[in-house]
């Protein structure tokens, strides 16, 4: 039974050592873990085209490159792209390929579930990509009505689109609950699950809370754009904030989906960098779960300026400022996991400590932000604009940049070039600074975001912001040449090139396609670097190091 | 929920680390979200409700939906009956209750499509015509699918019952498939609390 080749032939498979294991359905979750992660890989370039045709538009005031409508329809479907299929599917790949290796399970609970929540992202793609080509899906990627309930046919493609992605992040979700809960190797507690383990775990537990709610406004969207009922127009007595309750219900825990896998990968990373262990093992796991409760109770800080009762908002403002605490929490605990280190300056670590200040960055504008006097000031502004790009690219992004150059040779038994991982770290790092940081300011003097001209006082922000989306998608280059290449002709990994304890570490790299002959046994503290030497690792000065 | 048997599923189904059965688990966290869900609609429903005149429901057939709910009840012990039967590895008595559950659900969305075709086309209500008709079809209308999915599952569960496929140690998709139908069962009976009572 547990030979370690390719089972199945046709379009069904479970394994991957062809490329062809990876273009059909494909029950292993290493494969699908790729499969996932190259899918979402494509869409953040296609994100970042239009992103650059944003900025394109926006270098100079009166840009004329595109049309006001087609400008709604680039950022509607670039918002989209980036947060349903490159954020949260990498994660969703990376958790997918990791975890079970990381919890000495030999695949997720349920592989042919898991086969299908990837496959369910195709048609989520190709729907989404339609509805741009059909045009009117121009609301941005909330879909605020009254526009999102009367404008064109493309607008109920997206909301079928985003039908197929939340299926697929559903069901993706209840794989990883029990995978994690189910199939951990026995002798492995929760209390010894690695960090990563937990953050999927609090952010599956978001997704199942969560992400129906969203499936049932679009739902009632649909309704009103096929069946003409009024749920959310004033005009025929519906009510527009019903969807913009029911959308931030789903959509404000969706950013801690989008954040706590990131939190997880910063935790693995800093301490392999930083030979110490994790400080504040307990403290990190609850506060992604802390996280994971209280980001139920904050959705309408999106909504100071939509109409709601003034007295409302006051505890939405201090639900919304709590959240800093566990994420506080998370923030100190890995400063002081890398303080007196043996830090390495790997492009991995690179990223991961760019995580840090960038997202505290992010982190800081998002309690202005959660201020109400604040926020109405600067609500539908560059400032927010600035703030969410600061979370999601320098947060998310960076976070999974830093776990792809950790699992790369992991995943394909190759090393990735140094110098070409610096490289792209240091101008996507520029890039990003340089694009975003001018857009607080632009906000903070009042330039509205999501409009496709601008007066010529805010040029300056402008420019700057559009020459250094250029520099991110420059960047990418010598991180695609590196990928690439280095499949074939990178160093040879071997098992634990990094020195790293976790169980994937144990195995060779690629893995073998069912994983574990046997149960792993698990002892001692996950991230004991320092304190026991990491297993498999024979080299004395190596150990030493270690 | 799928065959145990499959080619592809090479690795053993390995002992569940915490000792909850991996296929309920998985139900179980499926229901979660169908709760979130529904809560989600009927939400939206209520939402409509408030904003509708106050007798708005007036046009409902009460009577004839009590009856339904009552069929769709008796349809939950049905199914109740069915999971007690294979426990003692009864065959035969597994298979005419799963026939029974088919044929009160059926009835039930038998009843649901007479009374939409009603009152559309009577004019009465539509999806189109008011917030309370919005709020109406699209939260009984989703329940609807449910019991139609429930239906089909119904189906595919006797005919793997017929087939002999289950047994007094082996009836774990029979459970799986009744979770699912308590839960759209159960959701009815909230919705026409909801609906036309209140």
């Amino acid at each position: 039974m547990r030979e370690d080749s390719v089972v199945g032939t046709g379009w069904v498979r479970h394994g991957g050592r062809k490329f062809s294991d990876y273009l059909v359905f494909n029950t292993d979750h290493k494969v699908i873990g790729i499969q996932y992660l190259a899918l979402a890989f494509f869409f953040f370039i296609l994100g970042g085209l239009l992103a650059g045709l944003i900025r394109a538009q926006l270098a100079v005031p009166d840009g004329q490159v595109i049309t006001g409508s087609t400008y709604n329809l680039t950022l509607t479907l670039h918002g989209t792209l980036m947060i349903f299929l490159w954020i949260i599917p990498a994660f969703t790949g990376a958790g997918n390929y990791v975890v079970p290796l990381m919890i000495g399970a030999n695949d997720m609970a349920f592989p042919r579930l898991n086969a299908l929540s990837f496959w369910l992202l195709i048609p989520g793609g190709l729907l989404l990509i339609a509805s741009f080509a059909a045009g009117g899906a121009e609301s941005g990627w909330t879909a605020y009505p009254p526009l999102s309930a009367t404008a064109p046919l493309g607008q109920t493609l997206w909301a079928a689109a985003l039908q197929f992605i939340g299926f697929s992040t559903i069901f993706g979700a209840i794989n990883f609950i029990v995978t994690i809960f189910n199939l951990r190797t026995p002798s492995m507690k929760l209390t010894q699950m690695p960090l990563l383990a937990w953050a999927i775990l609090a952010t599956s537990l978001i997704i199942v809370l969560g992400t129906p709610v969203l499936s049932g406004a679009l739902l009632l969207l649909i309704f009103q754009r096929v069946l003409g009922a009024q749920f959310f127009t004033p005009a025929g007595g519906g009510n527009p904030l019903l969807w913009q309750n029911l959308f931030w219900f789903y959509s404000h825990p969706a950013v801690y989906i989008m954040i706590l896998p990131g939190f997880g990968i910063i935790s693995e990373v800093l301490p392999i960098f930083s030979r110490k262990p994790i400080f504040g093992y307990k403290l990190i796991a609850f506060s992604s779960m802390a996280i994971a409760v209280f980001g139920f109770l904050v959705w309408a800080h999106h909504m100071f300026t939509s109409g709601m009762d003034p007295f409302l908002r006051v505890p939405f403002m201090v639900t919304s400022m709590i959240i800093a605490v566990p994420t506080g929490v998370k923030i100190f605990s890995w400063l002081a996991t890398i303080w007196a280190g043996k830090l390495r300056f790997t492009t991995s670590m690179m990223f991961g400590l760019s995580f840090i200040s960038m997202f505290v960055i992010g982190g800081l504008s998002g309690i202005f932000l959660a201020s109400v006097p604040i926020d109405i000031h600067v609500q539908d502004t560059y400032f927010v604009v600035a703030h969410l790009h600061y979370v999601l690219f320098g947060g998310s992004v960076m976070a999974l940049f830093a776990g792809l150059y950790l699992w790369y040779p992991k995943i394909t038994g190759r090393m990735l070039r140094e110098r070409l991982g610096q490289l792209h770290f240091w101008l996507t790092f520029m890039g990003f600074n340089l694009t975003f940081l001018p857009q607080h300011i632009a906000g903070l003097e009042g330039m509205p975001r999501r409009v496709y001209t601008y007066a010529p006082e805010f040029w300056i922000w402008n420019l700057l912001s559009s020459l250094g989306a250029f520099l991110m998608a420059i960047a990418v280059l010598p991180f695609l040449y590196n990928a690439l290449r280095s499949l074939a002709a990178g160093k040879v990994a071997g098992p634990n090139p990094w020195r790293a304890f976790g169980l994937e570490w144990t195995l060779s790299s690629p893995p073998p396609v069912h994983n574990f002959p046997a149960p792993p046994v698990v002892e001692g503290d996950p991230y004991g670097y320092g304190e026991r030497p990491v297993p498999g690792v024979s080299d004395h000065k190596a150990q030493v190091a270690a | 929920m799928s065959e145990a048997t499959s080619t592809i599923t090479v690795h053993e189904r390995s002992a569940s680390t915490t000792g909850l059965d991996t296929l309920k688990l998985g139900m179980w966290l499926f229901l979660a979200t169908e709760v979130m869900l529904f809560s989600a609609m009927i939400a939206g429903f209520m939402d409509m409700r408030g904003r509708s005149p106050a007798d708005a429901h007036h046009v409902l057939n009460i009577p004839l939906t009590a009856v339904n709910t009552f069929i769709l009840i008796c349809s939950s012990l049905t199914v109740a009956l069915s999971v007690a039967s294979i426990e003692q590895g009864n065959q035969k008595r597994l298979r005419n209750f799963l026939l029974l559950t088919f044929l009160f659900g059926g009835t039930f969305l038998g009843i649901q499509i007479f009374e939409y075709r009603h009152l559309i086309t009577g004019g009465e209500l539509a999806p189109w015509s008011s917030l309370f008709g919005a709020g109406f079809f699209a939260v009984t209308g989703l329940h609807g699918f449910h019991v139609f999915i429930g239906l089909i599952w119904c189906i595919l569960t006797i005919i793997k019952a017929t087939r002999g496929r289950f047994s007094a140690q082996n009836f774990e998709q029979v459970e799986i498939f009744g979770l699912y139908w308590h839960f759209v069962d159960v959701v009815w009976i909230i919705l026409f609390t909801l609906i036309y009572l209140l």
